[in-house]
Formats: structure tokens, sequence, C-alpha cells
């Protein structure tokens, strides 16, 4: 019982400050900006929830920070872009590192990538513009170097919270 | 040493993520590479193709096709770009011009799509 509410404590925690990191990710836009190009820190929450709790828990946490944040701080469009990204990135990261010895920052790299190609689909698909493809080059390489900060950043975040078990 | 280890230990996730780069870079270079530079700019509203433009002319036209929502278009020196928008984002406004074709500036929000087109190339009216 005492760890059933320490989890659904941890949870309630790990989604307000994914949501904390949402707002700070929607806030920073780089001046060069392409629909997509994010910094993507939210993403250090689902990949701590990922490695300390598990894959039932990081869907919890990754579906409730998008409604959340579609409704405080977008819309209902863009919680269909995001969707489709959160979906194809997160199942990306569970398979590789469930099945794989890829290291945390190779996963979160990969799975920024695989949020961009979720998103220029939706985006393909809703405006039914083939042309906004030509952007997936572009937003693989920005995916792949925000990949690597998030991935280094989950990786210490990690390291020191090691003391936080739950139990 | 150590290094050595490292890089043997991730070396396959090194190759895929290489040659992800990779392929993005070279794709990149040829999108700028093969584009022709455009004839004309068009406005695809709700995707319906509502207006155009050559890409020639002097333009700066406020395109508003539902209340409280517009999109200011300048061409200019032979390129397109959004002035100003009603969108919450502004990704558009911080797009850079486009020329070349294919290249285009969205306003999701706004259901806006600006793309360039050559001469002989049609937009699809029926979706």
């Amino acid at each position: 019982m005492k760890k059933e509410v320490k989890k659904l404590s941890l949870l309630a925690i790990l989604i307000a400050i994914s949501l904390v990191f949402s707002y700070v990710d929607s806030l920073i836009v780089l001046p060069f900006a392409i629909p997509g190009i994010k910094l993507g820190i939210a993403n250090i929450v689902i990949i701590y929830t990922l490695y300390k709790l598990g894959i039932k828990e990081s869907i919890i946490v990754s579906l409730l920070r998008l409604i959340l944040s579609s409704i405080l701080f977008g819309s209902l469009l863009t919680f269909g872009y995001s969707l489709a990204g959160a979906i194809l990135s997160l199942t990306l990261m569970i398979i590789l590192k469930y099945k794989t010895s890829f290291s945390m920052v190779a996963i979160s790299i990969l799975g920024a990538i695989m949020h961009n190609f979720g998103q220029i689909l939706v985006a393909i698909i809703l405006m039914d513009t083939k042309e906004i493809i030509l952007y997936l080059p572009l937003l693989a390489i920005t995916g792949t170097i925000s990949g690597i900060g998030v991935g280094l950043l989950s990786v210490l975040v990690l390291k020191y919270t090691k003391g936080l078990e739950l139990n | 040493m150590k290094m050595k280890a490292l890089i043997k230990k991730h070396l396959l996730e090194i190759i895929i993520i290489g040659s992800i780069l990779l392929i993005a870079l070279l794709a990149l270079l040829m999108i700028n590479l093969a584009m022709p530079k455009g004839d004309y700019v068009v406005v695809i509203y709700d995707k319906v193709e509502v207006e155009r433009y050559p890409l020639t002319a002097e333009i700066s036209k406020n395109l508003s096709y539902e209340d409280n929502h517009y999109n200011y278009l300048i061409i200019k020196d032979g390129k397109a770009f959004i002035l100003q928008a009603s969108c919450p984002d502004k990704i558009c406004v911080k797009q850079r011009p486009i020329s070349k074709v294919g290249q285009t500036i969205t306003c999701l929000p706004n259901k806006l799509v600006i793309k360039i087109v050559g001469k002989t190339s049609t937009v699809d009216m029926v979706s």
C-alpha cells in the first residue's frame, strides 16, 4: 500500500515536471525556426520514467503530459501532431531499451528523430502538402543535436537520483 | 584505451545514427542544389489554392480567410515570407524567405500553406 502511494505521488510529480519542461520547450523557439524544432527537454522526464519505473508508467506520463500541455499551452491541432510524434517516439524508445543494449544517449537521439518523423507525417496528411517532407533532413539533424543533449542530461539525472528508490 | 572500448561497445548505435545524419546531410545538400528557382507563389488555404502571384512581383498582402486569422505575406526581391501573423506560435513568421520550387511556409493554426512552384507545375486543386 505504501509503495502504491509512493508510486502514485512520483508519477504525479513526474507529470508536473514534464509539463513545466513542455512549457519551457514551447517558450524557446530557435530563430531559424521551421515547424517542429524544439529542445525536447520534456523527453528527459519520459526517459527517466522509462528507465526508473517501466513501460506502463512511461506511457501514462507521456500521454498525460501530452493531453495537459495541449490544453494548457496548445490546441487540438498541436495535440494531433504531438500525439503521433509521442507514440512513435515512445514505441521506438521502449523497443530499443528492452531489445537492444543501446545507450541512453542513442535512445534519446533516435526517439527525437522519430518524434519529428511522426509530426511531419501528420503534417503531410493534414495539410495535404507532400513538400513538407523536405523538412525531414533538417529535422533529423536538429533532432540528433537536441537528442544528444537530452540523452546526456537524462544520464546525469538518473545518476544523481540513485538514492530515490521506490521501496 | 577506454575510448576505444567505449566506441566498440556502442558501435552499432554510432553506425545507425551516423548513417542517418549522413543521409540527412546528403538529402539537404541535394534539396538545396537540385531545386530550381520558382516562378510563382501559391497560397493554399484549407487544401485549396486561393491565390497565385508571380515571384518577380512586389507584393504585400494581408491573407485572411477566417475571422481574426491573418497572415501578412510579402513578396520582395524574388523571395516570399510572412511578415506578421495572428497565430500563437509565429512559426510562419520565423521561417526564412522562400524562393525555390517546392519550398513551403506553413501556418498550421491558420490552415495556410505558402508554396513556391515552377512554370509548369500546378497545384492539385482536387484533393
